[in-house]
């Protein structure tokens, strides 16, 4: 019980320490990185606290320390997971599927015919449970990371396609007459003045397409796989109640997610600086 | 009324490329079947077989839609055949978590806009937390918490709650702070309370922010519930569908879930959608 009354205490003194901070120094930078770091700290320590203090079993939640424990352990093995499903699958996957999104999409924006056509449809797709597709793929093209690609490529590729059709449209008409008053050919016009325009709204879609890309992997792998693989590591822990082995997992996956959310924002922020979405801070 | 002609030329395109797609995958196993009964077969009847396989490795999508049909139409509503028993059985476990996620989502954006220190803790991890590809978590807590004895719809709707949880907070949370400050100022004037400026102002500024998460959100509850349904052990619900025709080599059972889940996605975003229109009518807000 001990350990439990001291994480709630230790809850209640943060919570104080952020309410003083955040409304004495609203606007300071240090702050705004304090506050949610603390909290984040709160809930590590009450998780540890309540688990340890009302010694809940391992087999329903592990302690953090017991997440950490694990991934010291098994760091071989967490790479070589980490390494078949996200390096191999998910960023096979998501490059073919973006790229492949991205000339559709400049191959439709010359015809406002299949514009008009295709962005309701991809709009419509986009909406579906697309991950169902996982069985399907993987009798298709086997167990290994092939189909887990093929699964992130079709889940990527019509928020991308929409995101990026958007784009293209997205110049106003006075900068296209004056790219006509230069005379300037098709493709003067699609590299100086529509791609960099269509630019934000890809990074949108590009973005949006990074956790699918995560996700697309890893559930398929739940339908068929080597043995090796983060989603293959997770069903198969969890079958041998080694819960703090996937929540090793779950912690390398939710560490790869924000690393490549994170990698494609700071792309757009040095590719699209000029936009006032990035100027403003 | 102008992009029907369009959109029906690309679904079109689609059908077409879909039957051409079913032909050349399904050809393999035909010749096959031919070389191993010693017979010839020509183009035409090579075409013929391949539309009308039992197990194809892509079904046409006249069989999908007779499988659909059969699903649907051709079984008592209570069977274990029917579609419908099944879209009712992962509908029941969306709404519930979708409902339950909203309203934690609501709440908690109400307390973010009102509580500064909320607002800076919370607020960071809410964004972060949705680059973290939760759904791949799903069915690791389905297991979990089968192991402490709670099965059936409650585990699924737990995950559809806590996929609706996240776009809804951030889109409230954005709604509730859409008044601008000429009208938060008006309200002091008039002296009203923060209860007051809640209800007249801020709430229904929010709406339209509100129902575009929504819209999102089921969608997302829908994915994840049927994710949820695909660890072994389900036998209910369009995931359960999807997995053991997966298992079984029924690809025609694949396709008709997939369509089913595809049909009630739609459906459910439509319903948002119609709700969201008479909402905004009301509230003098229509465009």
């Amino acid at each position: 019980m001990n350990e439990a009354l001291v994480a709630i205490l230790f809850w209640g003194v943060a919570w104080g320490t952020n309410g003083v901070l955040a409304n004495r120094f609203p606007k300071s930078r240090l702050v705004r990185a304090i506050v949610p770091a603390l909290f984040g700290v709160t809930l590590l320590v009450l998780w540890q606290g309540l688990v340890r203090g009302l010694e809940v079993s391992p087999v329903i939640l592990p302690a953090p320390s017991d997440i950490a424990t694990a991934i010291g352990a098994n760091l071989p093995l967490l790479w070589g997971d980490f390494a078949q499903t996200i390096l191999k699958g998910a960023l096979a996957g998501y490059l073919i599927g973006c790229g492949a999104a991205v000339l559709v999409a400049i191959a439709v924006d010359r015809s406002p015919f299949l514009q008009r056509g295709l962005l309701p449809v991809g709009n419509f797709v986009a909406a579906l449970p697309i991950v169902g597709i996982a069985p399907i793929l993987v009798m298709w093209f086997g167990f290994d990371w092939q189909s887990k690609a093929a699964v992130v490529v079709v889940m990527v590729f019509f928020p991308v396609l929409v995101n990026m059709v958007a784009g293209l449209a997205a110049t106003d008409a006075l900068s296209r007459d004056l790219m006509a008053t230069w005379s300037a050919s098709y493709p003067q016009a699609l590299l100086k003045l529509r791609l960099p325009a269509a630019l934000p709204f890809l990074f949108n879609g590009l973005k949006i397409a990074t956790t699918l890309a995560l996700i697309g992997a890893i559930v398929a792998e739940f339908f068929g796989s080597p043995t090796r693989g983060m989603g293959f590591r997770i069903s198969t822990a969890v079958g041998q109640l080694d819960l703090p082995l996937v929540w090793a997992e779950i912690t390398v996956a939710a560490l790869a997610g924000s690393g490549f959310y994170g990698l494609i924002a700071m792309i757009e922020k040095a590719a699209t600086f000029w936009h006032p979405s990035q100027r403003g801070h | 009324m102008k992009s029907i002609l369009p959109i029906l030329s690309v679904l079109a395109a689609i059908v077409v490329l879909w039957y051409g797609g079913a032909v050349w995958l399904n050809s393999q196993w035909t010749y096959d079947q031919a070389a191993r009964a010693g017979v010839e077969v020509s183009f035409s009847e090579m075409v013929v077989d391949t539309l009308r396989q039992d197990r194809p490795v892509l079904p046409a999508p006249h069989q999908v839609a007779v499988g659909l049909w059969q699903g649907v139409a051709g079984q008592a509503i209570t069977s274990k055949r029917s579609l419908v028993f099944h879209a009712w059985v992962t509908f029941s476990a969306t709404m519930a978590g979708f409902g339950l996620g909203t309203f934690a989502g609501i709440l908690l954006a109400i307390g973010i806009v009102h509580s500064r220190a909320m607002d800076m803790s919370v607020m960071p991890w809410a964004i972060a937390s949705q680059t973290i590809p939760i759904l791949a978590i799903a069915p690791m807590v389905i297991v979990v918490l089968a192991s402490l004895g709670i099965k059936g719809m409650v585990p699924k709707a737990i995950i559809a709650a806590y996929l609706s949880f996240f776009p809804v907070l951030v889109g409230m949370v954005k709604g509730l702070r859409a008044p601008d400050a000429m009208q938060l100022d008006l309200l002091r004037t008039y002296s009203a309370s923060q209860a007051q400026g809640f209800w007249k102002l801020r709430l229904p500024a929010s709406m339209p922010y509100l129902f575009a998460s929504l819209k999102v959100g089921i969608a997302a509850a829908l994915v994840g519930t049927i994710v949820a349904e695909l660890p072994a052990g389900a036998t209910q619900g369009l995931g359960a569908r999807l997995l053991s025709g997966s298992y079984y080599g029924q690809t025609i059972q694949i396709w008709s879930a997939l369509f089913g889940a595809a049909i009630l996605a739609a459906l459910l975003v439509l319903a948002v959608g119609v709700i969201e229109r008479i909402t905004l009518k009301a509230k003098g807000m229509a465009r």
